[in-house]
């Protein structure tokens, strides 16, 4: 370890990272053939009764997680001056939110206000579009930051992609654009004997840090926390610190990076989550050598360790942590292929209600619904999708495709039907 | 024989007056439309009214109560209080549904089909009782049953009319033994035997060994009148196949149920293979089945799934239009008794390529066909087609020709003088 390292640890207390992501896609309704060419309606799903129904899904979780979980973030805020958490908010979350519950809205503004919540930056639709297309890419993290700037009156500075999706090329961009961290999967087999409690850098880059999800810590909440099968059910605030006590001994951090669903809506009220999250940040903190980290203070308060490459695409999903859930299979490549096929016709007519459409197409909820990889993974997907099965998902999106075309070709005299 | 003028509605446009010639038929049928699930329905709809127009007196006999406003020509029969939806439920005609279950128990529990057959062959021992009919017409093995004890309690001559056998419902596999045994035997008992086509007869031969001669081949038709209920084609139905027509598309067109028999996997495939040397061909496949997921799913792997239209199940307007929309109607069965649907098609003008597999490629002349696995032979002629619209033309109008001629009334004669003459009385009781 380097003398920097050593006095970087001496000086810093040791601290946890908590990272929420906050997202809802715009679910395509069962959008059929003899739609096609007829109805430009994709998203809203008449239909109150189905979780294809957007506003339903996103009041149903407003009442289970937004709520209750802000007005827990504000009372620790409240009650323990070091408390601190990292949020990232989709666009699509946000233009929902703004329709269909402007409280939820309110309460992240007041958490953004205390100064201890930090905005962290990504793709406004919450897409692969750095997998496709660079430029397209690019702005949708322009317009990201500029509806944070315009709700929130802040400046992101840490980056996030879509699923944690992650390589050394969208680090490297990363630190060209000007961000100071990104974040990713702290994942063994890249890791190797190197711990994710520590700062790194990615190759190539001179002055952005990369901060790795630990993943064992935060999947103890994320996925396992009211699993009874689970020897370690239940799980208590004094296990748990524990346990975060054992694992920072030698190290500055711990990354707690999860969906901000999991606190009501992936772990239910009834497992005792919220309290639980309650319990653990007083008795973290009731050891003065402990604190709370925003990603930026997280990254000004430790240097790089060492250099830390991932050519490969790694993200924060299922046993393989990769974007099989998203690409695997050829109905997935097919659909966005086709997809971001139309980008320049679609970007040159101006239409602000089409490019609208189809950028909110690209939300990578979509190809994951066409998810068939079923065994070791297939119940996670499953649950969160509102179709009968991913062939359903396929077929009416691929419609939809269709009739982007259509409305190229008549309304603009761009591009061909293609069938 | 007794005359009198009998007023007979349904006939699409007009009302006809026949004049009973006194023979009593007991018809022993699954289905009847609006409450049927396929070509079987149909083609005993038709059958039935142009025996009627002939002079038969009918009594139908379905196994479900629903009414038919439709039909007047003869007397409906229900055989239980089961709505046509609960038939259904129990897997239309199919004997995948089929479980053997205690009998005794059936009358009060009519859950699996092998009761809904049981409580219908005791309605009809119940319905010949001290009646005397000229002949018994069974449609398919769901009736056969009740058709051989009618047989036994009138003497009257049994005609089995096969429209499709496990064999082919089956596509491929073994089939249900209950559903073979059911057969068999019936073929075996029967005085005579219609097959719907003359592969249907072949296996009736070559699979249960029934003599040649007690059977005949009587192709299905098509009753054009039928169609003539005022229906305009609506191109907004399809309107994005309309778009891609504009712009010089061939759309290709499969009307049927997904299911292994269909030879639905060939067809995309050769359309993926037809693509790759004329890439303005769109393929509609109208329908639904267990095959779905396979297909849409092989699609995507052969990189056409843009290609490819799925409707899922239509009905009405959007059944009619899906034919109107396309330019060549493929029938690409592994085993098809007969194929009613290509009829259909080519009244709705369009070109077929039928496969050496199904029946009603016996009895057209102008169509394209070949064997259900030559996927190259396939593209081929969907290339053709698709490339030279003098050859589209050809074959359409050339096929409208043929199916015109091909007539209930004919295959109703031909009944007729069965019921007449059914001897020799093979496996008659004594």
């Amino acid at each position: 370890m380097s003398e920097d390292v050593t006095k970087a640890i001496t000086e810093a207390k040791r601290g946890i990272t908590l990272y929420l992501h906050v997202h809802q896609p715009h679910r395509v309704r069962e959008y059929s053939v003899f739609d096609t060419a007829i109805d430009h309606n994709y998203f809203n799903e008449s239909d109150p009764l189905t979780d294809r129904n957007n506003q339903r899904v996103f009041n149903k979780v407003a009442e289970k997680s937004y709520r209750p979980m802000n007005a827990l973030l504000e009372k620790l805020l409240a009650t323990h001056p070091a408390f601190k958490v990292s949020l990232s908010i989709t666009g699509t979350w946000l233009e929902q939110a703004e329709q269909w519950g402007p409280d939820v809205i309110e309460s992240f503004k007041r958490l953004v206000q205390t100064g201890r919540v930090e905005i962290v930056s990504e793709t406004y639709y919450h897409s692969l579009a750095f997998f496709y297309s660079r430029e397209e890419f690019v702005r949708q993290v322009e317009a990201h930051k500029d509806k944070i700037r315009e709700l929130f009156g802040v400046e992101t500075s840490v980056f996030r992609n879509t699923e944690l999706s992650y390589n050394d090329s969208l680090a490297q961009w990363a630190d060209e654009y000007g961000f100071k961290g990104i974040l990713a999967e702290g994942w063994d087999p890249i890791l190797d004997w190197r711990s994710p409690n520590f700062v790194y850098k990615p190759p190539q880059t001179k002055n952005i840090s990369l901060l790795l999800k630990n993943y064992k810590l935060s999947d103890d909440l994320a996925f396992r926390f009211s699993n009874k099968e689970w020897q370690e059910w239940p799980l208590t605030a004094d296990k748990y610190t524990e346990w975060a006590n054992a694992t920072i001994e030698d190290a500055p951090l711990i990354n707690l990076f999860m969906d901000y669903e999991t606190f009501g809506e992936h772990q239910w009220q009834d497992t005792g989550i919220f309290e639980f999250f309650e319990d653990f940040v007083g008795r973290w903190l009731s050891n003065p050598d402990n604190t709370f980290y925003t990603v930026s203070e997280a990254i000004d308060a430790n240097e790089p360790v060492g250099e830390l490459s991932m050519p490969s695409t790694v993200t924060w999903a299922d046993a393989e942590r990769d974007l099989t859930a998203w690409l695997g299979n050829s109905m997935q490549q097919e659909a966005m292929g086709h997809l971001y096929a139309l980008e320049k016709d679609i970007l040159r007519t101006n239409d602000a209600a089409l490019i609208s459409d189809w950028r909110n197409l690209q939300t990578s909820d979509h190809a994951y619904y066409m998810c068939t990889k079923w065994f070791s993974d297939g119940d996670v997907h499953a649950y969160f999708s509102p179709y009968e099965s991913p062939y359903d998902a396929f077929l009416y999106y691929m419609n939809v495709i269709r009739d982007l075309r259509w409305r190229l070709h008549e309304t603009h005299k761009t591009g061909g039907l293609r069938g | 024989m007794t005359e009198k003028r009998v007023k007979i509605k349904g006939s699409g446009q007009r009302n006809f007056f026949r004049y009973d010639n006194g023979m009593n038929i007991l018809m022993l049928g699954w289905e009847l439309p609006p409450h049927n699930s396929g070509g079987l329905g149909v083609a005993c709809y038709h059958l039935s009214k142009a025996l009627a127009l002939q002079g038969a007196s009918i009594d139908f006999v379905v196994p479900y109560s629903a009414k038919h406003d439709n039909i007047d020509y003869m007397k409906i029969h229900s055989a239980t209080k089961l709505s046509p939806i609960e038939r259904y439920g129990l897997g239309a005609y199919d004997s995948n549904f089929l479980i053997e279950t205690q009998p005794g128990a059936e009358t009060e529990n009519l859950k699996d089909i092998r009761s809904v057959q049981r409580h219908y062959t005791k309605f009809v021992e119940e319905l010949v009782d001290g009646k005397d009919f000229d002949a018994i017409h069974a449609h398919d093995w769901l009736t056969m049953e009740a058709g051989v004890r009618a047989k036994e309690l009138t003497n009257a001559p049994l005609i089995v009319h096969v429209h499709s056998t496990e064999f082919d419902r089956a596509g491929g596999n073994q089939g249900n033994p209950i559903a073979h045994e059911i057969e068999y035997q019936a073929l075996m008992i029967a005085d005579r035997v219609i097959a719907v086509s003359q592969i249907t007869k072949d296996i009736i031969v070559s699979k249960y060994n029934i003599p040649a001669d007690k059977i005949d081949v009587m192709h299905n038709a098509i009753d054009v009148e039928s169609f003539n209920d005022g229906y305009a084609y609506d191109n907004r139905t399809y309107k994005y196949l309309e778009g891609l027509k504009d712009e010089g598309y061939t759309i290709i067109s499969a009307v049927t149920r997904f299911t292994i028999q269909k030879g639905l996997e060939y067809l995309v495939r050769a359309v993926a293979k037809a693509n790759e040397r004329y890439d303005r061909i769109a393929l509609l496949l109208a329908g639904d089945g267990e095959q779905r997921d396979e297909l849409i799913a092989l699609a995507a792997d052969l990189g056409i799934a843009d290609k490819i239209f799925f409707t899922g199940f239509v009905r009405g307007k959007q059944w009619r239009d899906a034919y109107s929309v396309s330019d060549i109607f493929v029938m690409s069965s592994v085993s098809e008794p007969f194929g009613l649907t290509a009829l259909e098609a080519a009244h709705h003008d369009n070109a077929l390529i039928l496969t050496n597999q199904s029946g009603v490629s016996e009895v057209l002349n102008s169509i394209f066909k070949y064997d259900f696995w030559d996927v190259d032979r396939l593209a081929d002629q969907i290339v053709g087609i698709a490339t030279s619209d003098a050859l589209k033309n050809e074959l359409r109008q050339n096929v409208m020709r043929e199916y015109a001629m091909l007539s209930w009334n004919d295959v109703a004669k031909k009944c007729m003088n069965m019921y007449a003459a059914p001897l020799p009385r093979i496996g008659a009781f004594a």
